[in-house]
């Protein structure tokens, strides 16, 4: 284990796992799409799970969010059992955790005006009586954080703005959240290259400035090399590798990630053709 | 010199809106092709990338409409020919065409082999049945596909190789142009991968005489193709070698293209994304100067009111901006 990865050890566990599994179906048509994972996840850590389509990263997002239930093994959140065992409960839950997805357009209502969306971000927190003065400042600041004018949204419904905006603004409601832990799953892979750096960067941002512990989930692993502080890479439900990023993209040990990081073009190196299927 | 496969000088086409107004998503585009080399277009989403494939075809319907400019295949100019005569003479035998979903094409109720003589029928309708299959059996295994496939649906293939059956369909009257319009963007990586080796092989044994290719994956594009050209509201902004391209860009556009590229190799943890501020700007009133002035460090006043010329360096390497190379090159080292 490197010294970077000894660093983090030490910060207390924000949401951890011990043999989480999702079984779908029953009896001979049983399909295991999580198998027994276990997980740590550090206080302000940046974690990236990587897998191709179909290895279960995000059944096991939609678990780690509450959305589906866990048919084995026990989720912590903050050091004791998570209990979402209650509307209220979950509610309280959310307020710990959010995510943000791949399209932005599902993420809000067609007829509410982005000013709503980011208003109930500001109810969630407690903010609902606040003053209108107070409540404008509080969305400029979230807007000026995700290089938009809040003037030039006010007023606008989603469908008139840019996917880039969107995902954007998306991080804004996460800014004015201020949640523990930030769910990524797959935020950029509908954004092309010059806008992605952007979105990257307001994430890291994020982290450093409010601390989050950013769960990114994405099928690129040059990505999550680029940004991530540790690696875990999922293949049928499993976690096959997991540590700090250099070690599981720089020494791969399981046949799976290296087959994965060779057949990403590469730029430095030669990319080998020959070694395909 | 070898022989040039694709000459395309000066090629403007538009888009009429339901308001009657021009938006020209490619303006005054030139680019030449040698048999045998592979040219790939880079650029953010909306440069007219996908436009410029469908220009090349000679394939208008509206709202696209051909406004000026000439497209020769092979010493043939095709440029504004009527759909009917390019349809029946000039798709599939001189350029084919491979678009995103290219996988959906596939009517679920056809064999693949019905495909194929499709295919050759339309352009030969004399040819027999029985020669088509042998053919298409041959060039299937040496392509490295399965012979079976011939004889099943298509919903009985997987993504990848769906992809891949399209492209050995599209190329099996040997073209002289294909072009591949992100032709691996919906699959994973490993798919991906035996389309690019597909495509290699294809252009090693002389199948198809040479490709354009069109992606925004930069490391793809540096690995699959001979040039780079960069692309830029609806005009080009550099060509050069992959290799060149890739470390040395010249444009300040290109410039911050390249910065974008994650690979996961030594070394790029501590590189600085780039992220180029601003978005592109609307075509239906493109600034007088230079395009990419609103969004360029590098800005001159005088960038803003005068026509950008392209200026060739030689060897294949153009690029259209007010700043000399020599003095790119030397405001690049003092950021460093």
């Amino acid at each position: 284990m490197s010294s970077e990865n000894k660093k983090l050890d030490t910060r207390p566990l924000c949401l951890s796992g011990k043999g989480v599994t999702k079984v779908f179906g029953t009896g001979n048509k049983a399909n295991v799409a999580v198998d027994h994972v276990d997980f740590e996840f550090h206080e302000g850590e940046f974690v990236s799970i990587v897998g191709e389509s179909g290895s279960g990263k995000t059944t096991l997002s939609k678990m780690l969010l509450g959305l589906l239930n866990v048919t084995e093994g026990q989720i912590d959140f903050q050091g004791k059992p998570r209990d979402i065992s209650s509307r209220s409960k979950k509610n309280e839950y959310w307020k710990g955790i959010q995510a943000i997805f791949q399209d932005p357009f599902s993420s809000f209502n067609v007829f509410h005006k982005i000013d709503a969306v980011l208003l109930d971000c500001i109810a969630m927190r407690g903010g609902r009586n606040l003053p209108k003065e107070e409540k404008i400042r509080l969305m400029t600041e979230a807007c000026s954080f995700v290089n938009l004018k809040y003037a030039e949204l006010t007023n606008k419904y989603p469908f008139e703005l840019s996917g880039g905006q969107m995902q954007r603004l998306m991080i804004a409601r996460i800014f004015l959240l201020k949640p523990k832990i930030l769910l990524a799953d797959e935020p950029t892979s509908m954004i092309d290259a010059c806008s992605r750096a952007t979105i990257l960067d307001m994430l890291l941002q994020l982290r450093d400035e409010v601390g989050m512990t950013v769960i990114f989930i994405t099928h690129d692993i040059g990505l999550a090399y680029y940004i991530s502080d540790s690696v875990y890479i999922m293949e049928h439900g499993k976690f096959v590798e997991r540590g700090t990023a250099d070690d599981v993209i720089l020494r791969p040990q399981a046949e799976y990630t290296k087959r994965l990081i060779n057949d990403v073009p590469k730029i430095y190196e030669a990319w080998d053709l020959s070694t395909v299927g | 010199m070898s022989k040039i496969m694709l000459e395309v000088n000066e090629l403007t086409t538009k888009y009429i809106t339901r308001f009657h107004e021009d938006v020209y998503a490619v303006d005054h585009v030139s680019l030449k092709i040698e048999e045998g080399k592979s040219l790939g277009i880079a650029g953010e989403s909306g440069c007219g990338k996908s436009t410029l494939a469908l220009s090349l075809m000679g394939y208008y319907f509206a709202p696209l409409h051909y406004q000026s400019g000439d497209i020769i295949i092979d010493g043939k100019n095709i440029s504004g020919m009527k759909p009917d005569d390019v349809r029946k003479n000039i798709l599939g035998s001189e350029i084919a065409y491979i678009p995103q979903a290219a996988m959906n094409a596939l009517n679920p109720t056809r064999k693949i082999y019905k495909f194929i003589e499709d295919v050759v029928l339309a352009h030969d309708s004399k040819a027999d049945k029985k020669d088509i299959f042998e053919m298409a059996r041959e060039r299937f295994s040496r392509l490295g596909l399965p012979v079976e496939t011939l004889d099943k649906h298509a919903v009985e293939l997987s993504g990848g190789m769906k992809q891949r059956t399209v492209i050995a369909i599209s190329t099996i009257l040997q073209p002289k142009v294909l072009i591949a319009d992100e032709p691996s963007s919906a699959l994973d990586v490993t798919s991906q991968k035996m389309v690019i080796k597909m495509l290699r092989d294809m252009m090693d044994s002389g199948f198809i005489k040479s490709m354009i290719f069109i992606t925004h994956e930069l490391p793809l594009l540096y690995n699959v193709t001979d040039d780079i050209m960069v692309m830029y509201a609806g005009q080009i902004v550099e060509t050069n070698n992959s290799h060149d391209m890739v470390f040395n860009p010249l444009h300040p556009y290109s410039k911050g293209l390249m910065g974008s590229i994650i690979v996961p190799e030594e070394g790029v943890r501590d590189q600085k994304l780039t992220a180029i501020p601003g978005t592109p700007p609307n075509l239906k009133n493109p600034p007088k100067g230079c395009r990419f002035a609103e969004r360029c460090k590098y800005v001159m006043p005088q960038c803003r009111f005068n026509e950008m010329p392209m200026i060739n360096l030689g060897d294949g390497h153009q690029y259209r901006c007010g700043h000399s190379h020599e003095h790119l090159k030397e405001m690049y080292a003092d950021e460093q």
